[in-house]
């Protein structure tokens, strides 16, 4: 392990390690609780020093959002992370942004909310992460990590996916994911691509310079025209479609002679892995299934779960029931769906998870 | 072997220092691990706590629902974790921060007192090792030289100069631990 080594890190230590060894040109941020290690971390790291990166604390969400706005039009790999209340500050850029057809990553380490809320872990931002949050029509790829060092590869992930399909990406984690340590394998340093790589790479689209093209590029998403916008809507839905059809992306715990099943993401499914070991222990035939990609959502993973059988699902979420939506459309009636929850901060704990299994579907 | 632990007390006690010098002793030990810690207003003047498990198997959960072993340096944390202490683990509590002492019979109980110790040699700063010291003395899972580098992992640069200092806390701690019951 010469150049890759096994570290010690916290979730958010290793978002700023990966933005920097991924190659990004900039990350514009404001603080907040869980997540101000993001930014902390960078500036300890002085990469504008290494590899160029500009790290620059905004006067606010909204301005980093719009910073990000417009280092994306211009082909730059930019990123930056806040927590939900800040996310929510960011929705309107968001929109702007997937309307543009721009590639970014925002990552949203979740607190409890509604409002200003709490700084303790929570996933209640599903549906602004996943349905919308912005106005319109448009999705983010979102991706949610459940280790340390999926934080860390998901910032590639993510900015590669972004690239692909030039629209933004999540990486929707919580302040448990943030704030844990856990061993960490870096990647070796993927060089920033220069002014010349980028106009040749993404010259189509970005406002790079016109160069010796005859029509210049620009980024926007007002068209006055309903006809016009109804066409770039259309494409938006076409490229969402391919998104659901490839990108899909889930890990399967102990499922495959399951007869009940959990889903769950994050931290939650940290907590569901430990639930299937103690289900397991008791000769009850529990398995996980963890979607990766909240959207695209794993749906034809958990119907093929359905249609094989399982006769119950539990998701287990930290929120009122929000992703158990999605869980109901994917089973469509084959099985009884049922949801567990705590709010506000609260973790619930691998045994509780599992007492409710048993009285919900076992009984 | 899966050890889970919880270190409670007040902030600035070294208590998540304590948790990751164990923890990055346990990565140079080439177990699993991780390191989960309170955060917040719970660190400004009130109570912290961090738990840490190694394993040699993959890390299912990193939150626990209970404890091998609960290092304690305050009443309240010793009010909070010993109902949580599975039966026949380990409790080790600081004699100075504990009115209370604990009560359960299904545990092994020690204590350390490495207040009175540090406040003697007049090295505060070695509080938190000198526990961890006391606690490695019980349960030896990491070698003494992957803990010496698990703490200069652990510790800025410009701390390396006091690893010395650490050692010594380390191993007058394994000194200083005594069985309650």
């Amino acid at each position: 392990m010469a150049a890759k080594d096994v570290k010690l890190m916290k979730g958010n230590e290793v978002i700023a390690h990966a933005a920097i060894r991924y190659g990004c040109d900039g990350y514009f941020g404001y603080p907040i609780t869980p997540q101000s290690e993001v930014m902390e971390t960078l500036m300890e790291l002085r990469p504008w020093e290494t590899t160029g990166m500009v790290v620059l604390q905004a006067e606010s969400e909204l301005s980093s959002i719009n910073m990000v706005y417009g280092g994306a039009a211009t082909g730059k790999r930019v990123m930056t992370s806040s927590s939900s209340p800040g996310v929510s500050l960011m929705c309107e850029g968001l929109s702007y942004l997937a309307a543009c057809e721009l590639p970014c990553l925002v990552v949203n380490c979740q607190r409890g909310g509604p409002g200003l809320g709490t700084i303790q872990p929570s996933q209640g931002d599903y549906y602004q992460a996943c349905k919308g949050g912005g106005h319109g029509d448009y999705h983010l790829i979102v991706l949610a990590p459940s280790s340390v060092q999926e934080m860390y590869d998901f910032v590639g992930l993510g900015f590669d996916l972004a690239f692909k399909y030039r629209t933004p990406s999540m990486i929707l984690a919580d302040g448990a994911i943030g704030q844990m340590m856990e061993k960490v394998v870096l990647s070796e340093q993927r060089p920033r691509l220069s002014d010349e790589e980028i106009a040749e790479r993404y010259g189509s689209w970005a406002t790079c310079g016109k160069g010796k093209r005859k029509e210049r590029n620009v980024a926007t998403s007002l068209f006055m025209d309903s006809a016009e916008l109804e066409e770039v809507n259309l494409r938006l839905q076409a490229k969402y479609r391919k998104i659901e059809a490839a990108e899909p992306r889930w890990e399967q715990i102990e499922c495959e002679d399951a007869e009940y099943i959990i889903v769950a993401y994050g931290s939650s499914a940290r907590i569901c892995s430990a639930t299937v070991e103690m289900a397991r222990a008791e000769g009850i035939k529990l398995g996980l299934l963890r979607p990766i990609t909240l959207y695209p959502f794993p749906s034809k993973a958990i119907a093929a779960l359905a249609e094989r059988g399982v006769k119950g699902f539990l998701t287990a979420e930290l929120n009122a029931g929000q992703m158990v939506d999605d869980v109901r459309l994917a089973v469509n009636g084959a099985a009884p769906v049922e949801y567990y929850g705590r709010m506000g901060g609260i973790l619930f704990n691998s045994d509780e998870v599992l007492e409710v299994l048993k009285s919900k579907l076992i009984k | 072997m899966k050890e889970t632990i919880i270190i409670a007390g007040f902030g600035g006690q070294g208590v998540l220092s304590m948790g990751k010098i164990l923890a990055y002793s346990g990565v140079m030990q080439d177990f699993e691990v991780s390191w989960m810690p309170s955060y917040g207003p719970e660190m400004r003047g009130g109570t912290a706590n961090v738990t840490v498990i190694l394993s040699d198997r993959k890390i299912s959960s990193p939150i626990a629902n209970e404890y091998d072993t609960a290092i304690v340096l305050n009443q309240q944390s010793l009010d909070k974790f010993e109902p949580l202490i599975k039966t026949g683990g380990v409790l080790i509590y600081d004699t100075n921060g504990v009115v209370n002492p604990p009560t359960r019979t299904d545990i092994e109980v020690y204590s350390i007192d490495a207040a009175s110790e540090c406040a003697l040699t007049g090295q505060s700063k070695m509080f938190n090792t000198m526990i961890l010291g006391g606690y490695l003395k019980l349960r030896p899972i990491v070698e003494m030289s992957n803990v010496m580098e698990g703490l200069k992992k652990s510790l800025p640069e410009r701390a390396w100069a006091y690893l010395p200092q650490n050692e010594a806390a380390i191993i007058r701690g394994g000194e200083l631990i005594r069985k309650v019951r």
